[in-house]
């Protein structure tokens, strides 16, 4: 086995623990050994020197796009791994709507065993909810599970049919994952490139209402119900979805969710001169839509932080607004832009946000990690919340660009990644 | 990238009339007038923009407006090119950066854009040098359309300020709505729109127009009334049930315009379905100015030609006065 690591110096922060001390942590074989003041170094020890670094939990993203196989040009899953460490993120969920979709075991083992052996952020499959992601039959979900799948979803798509919802939500139940659903009404959103309201209508483009998400978020919510399963809400944009949530929450249905980074933050006001860097689905909405869903965040009501990190080429995203591709890349930026639209204003503290990216989702999803308790996996995540930056895309480790922040400054810095007690991230001028 | 202002306070291009001041928009009005007379010549043709080459970049399909703007280029002197879509290198999948940049290469001085994606002539005046005018993108403006609506109205009623001006109809797709309430508000009139609310497009209260969903109404309220025309494929997109009843519930018949208190006017841009938004007995009848707008058509975009190449609205009289 490997040394042990002894990581001294800083203030370790683990909401899941209650800690926020100036401590030391040991891992040994790749698990926490010990967290604390008192905690000394073996003598075989590696020793890591996080004197005005902040240490926590590695941060879990349960929404991201790794587009490989069939979209290499835009990323895959080497690239999207080590975006995803560059980001302080230990673990990444990777969705399904490849090209092929990943909807059977082999093309789920391979996701696992390509993300292995990148020795980057550890990589879980997401497997499709349905063949082909067609909304139809349901894949072999047990299969899935088998080959490594930790969740189904049909993101990019919402599955529509309301059948086929409640059979998956119940089915789900057998191997204990959740359904990830993109709560999207497609009746209510052809056609739709941006949010429906003043800004679509000054600029003459086809709008997705809030009812669109909303409706079927209450949906879904009462399939929940019904059934007992899982349900996950994907990318929480309008302030009525939060209201079903709420709902959910209140009768203690197996309901969960979560909101990304930009629509913590950035409004439809973004997309004016024809942004294609703002085009994401669901849409940039209003201030009121901003303020509902980090209050929902801050509550409780919304679990945790996801990216829905969605990569593009340069030339997709340089076009027409209507033909541009939704998405943004997000893995990079996340934690910079959390601190921006949470910690900075006050609306969260730094242990909240710790919470809602790490330990959170580790809780909602079952996972080990997320804490850094006697036994846990060593995913450990070392970084400045003081230390200001400025978003440049050019050094992304991703392998796209497109993202609305370049140029922003934030407040946050990732400096070290650790992964099963192996450090596979340290920042530019660290060495 | 307005830095550099023009001829009336016009930068580089003339993508829509959100971004123009309404002494912008009056100058380019008042640079029409004597543009206007060239085309009573027996000919028809002055040296303003002599030696400029003009391409006329129509990505859908396009009668009037094209004609309009060829005819304008030609009247002022310059060698103009018709690039359609169809046919072109762009049903081969070249990109609107690549056909743009190629154009470029060719050195041209000017482009008319027209495009079925809002942004497109925005999209295109970002990268490219040439003045570029819209001549319509998607779903958001047509700049010059509502130019030429704005002269036609001016000539009727002497002003524009303090009228009462309804658009009637498919208000959500129309860019020709979005770039007469623009032009509108900031020449001082009061701005209406009126429709079935399944063509009303969402908050647009919150830019200072009023809603009607009743033309009854509206042509109580009206000193003149701007008709879109409704397309066939809204019928087939389920934003109303049948052209029939969209003709009994928003046609605007002379029964209908019998009722206003006033003389009100009655202005299309074309091209009509006659029997659907408007009956033949409006669109032909002394009420109806919508002849008079395509001759404006003409004048309204040799002014918008004229100050783009660097023109002063004040040598425009004696600018036409040159020999061909």
């Amino acid at each position: 086995m490997s040394r042990p690591l002894y990581i001294h110096g800083g203030r370790v922060l683990d909401p899941s623990l209650g800690i926020d001390d100036r401590a030391a942590v040991l891992v040994v074989d790749g698990l926490i050994e010990a967290v604390g003041a008192d905690v000394s170094k073996p003598d075989d020890a590696e020793t890591l020197d996080a004197n005005g670094l902040t240490v926590s939990p590695g941060l879990i993203d349960v929404h991201v796009h790794l587009r490989e196989p069939g979209g290499e040009h835009k990323e895959d899953i080497a690239t999207g791994s080590r975006a995803a460490i560059a980001g302080g993120f230990t673990t990444i969920w990777a969705m399904p709507n490849t090209d092929p979709a990943i909807d059977d075991p082999a093309a789920v083992g391979y996701v696992r065993a390509a993300g292995r052996a990148v020795r980057a952020s550890r990589v879980m499959p997401i497997g499709a909810a349905s063949i082909g992601q067609q909304g139809e039959k349901m894949t072999e979900i047990g299969e899935l599970v088998h080959a490594g799948a930790v969740a189904v979803s049909d993101d990019g798509f919402p599955v529509r049919d309301s059948g086929l919802m409640r059979r998956l939500l119940e089915y789900t139940q057998t191997f204990d994952i959740p359904v990830l659903q993109h709560a999207e009404d497609p009746g209510l959103t052809r056609g739709g490139v941006m949010n429906e309201g003043r800004v679509a209508t000054e600029l003459g483009l086809r709008g997705i209402p809030n009812a669109a998400e909303a409706a079927m978020v209450a949906r879904d919510v009462l399939l929940s119900e019904l059934t007992g399963g899982h349900l996950h809400v994907c990318h929480v944009s309008a302030r009525q979805s939060v209201d079903h949530l709420r709902w959910a929450k209140d009768r203690g249905l197996r309901v969960t969710s979560e909101v990304t980074p930009h629509h913590l933050l950035l409004t439809e006001e973004l997309v004016r001169g024809y942004n294609t860097q703002a085009k994401v689905n669901p849409p940039l909405r209003l201030e009121e839509d901003v303020v509902a869903v980090r209050e929902a965040l801050v509550e409780g009501v919304i679990d945790v932080i996801a990216t829905d990190h969605a990569p593009h080429h340069y030339d997709e995203k340089e076009r027409e607004f209507d033909d541009a591709p939704f998405g943004i890349n997000g893995l990079e930026t996340a934690f910079g832009l959390c601190m921006r639209a949470l910690v900075d204003p006050g609306h969260l503290t730094l242990a909240g946000l710790i919470d809602r990216m790490s330990c959170a989702p580790a809780r909602i999803m079952g996972l080990p990690t997320g804490s850094l308790r006697r036994g846990a996996p060593a995913d450990i995540v070392l970084y400045d919340p003081d230390e200001k930056w400025t978003v440049d895309p050019a050094r992304f480790h991703s392998r796209s660009r497109n993202t609305p922040l370049a140029g922003w400054e934030l407040t946050g810095r990732i400096h070290t990644t650790i992964v099963g007690g192996e450090t596979r991230f340290v920042a530019e001028g660290d060495a | 990238m307005n830095e550099n202002r023009q001829g009336a306070g016009l930068g580089k291009d003339l993508i829509g009339l959100e971004t123009e001041s309404g002494d912008t928009i009056r100058a380019i009005l008042d640079t029409a007038e004597p543009f206007k007379e060239i085309s009573e010549r027996a000919i028809k043709k002055v040296p303003v923009l002599r030696g400029k080459t003009i391409v006329n970049l129509f990505f859908e399909p396009s009668t009037r407006t094209r004609i309009s703007f060829e005819f304008a280029e030609k009247r002022l002197g310059a060698d103009t090119v018709n690039v359609a879509a169809s046919g072109s290198s762009v049903v081969k999948g070249e990109t609107l950066v690549d056909t743009a940049r190629n154009l470029e290469a060719m050195r041209i001085d000017m482009v008319v854009i027209r495009h079925g994606s809002s942004g497109a002539a925005q999209f295109l005046a970002d990268r490219i040098p040439s003045n570029v005018i819209n001549g319509g993108d998607g779903q958001h403006e047509h700049p010059t359309q509502a130019l030429l609506d704005l002269l036609t109205l001016r000539d009727s009623f002497g002003r524009i300020e303090g009228l009462r001006i309804c658009i009637v109809g498919d208000i959500v797709h129309s860019r020709v709505a979005r770039s007469n309430i623009y032009g509108l508000q900031k020449l001082g009139a009061e701005v209406a729109v009126c429709g079935p609310k399944s063509l009303i497009p969402a908050r647009i209260e919150e830019m200072g127009v009023q809603v009607f969903t009743h033309v009854e109404d509206a042509i109580q309220w009206a000193d003149a009334l701007n008709v879109l025309r409704l397309q066939l494929e809204r019928m087939n997109a389920g934003f109303i049930p049948s052209l029939r009843e969209y003709n009994r519930v928003y046609g605007v018949t002379q029964a209908r315009l019998d009722e206003a208190p006033g003389e009100i006017v009655v202005l299309h841009p074309g091209p009509m379905n006659r029997g659907v938004e408007i009956d033949s007995t409006v669109a032909d009848g002394p009420q109806s100015v919508i002849l008079p707008q395509v001759t404006n058509g003409v004048a309204v975009r040799m002014a918008v030609l004229y100050l783009l190449a660097g023109g002063a609205p004040e040598q425009a009289e004696e600018a036409k006065k040159g020999e061909a």
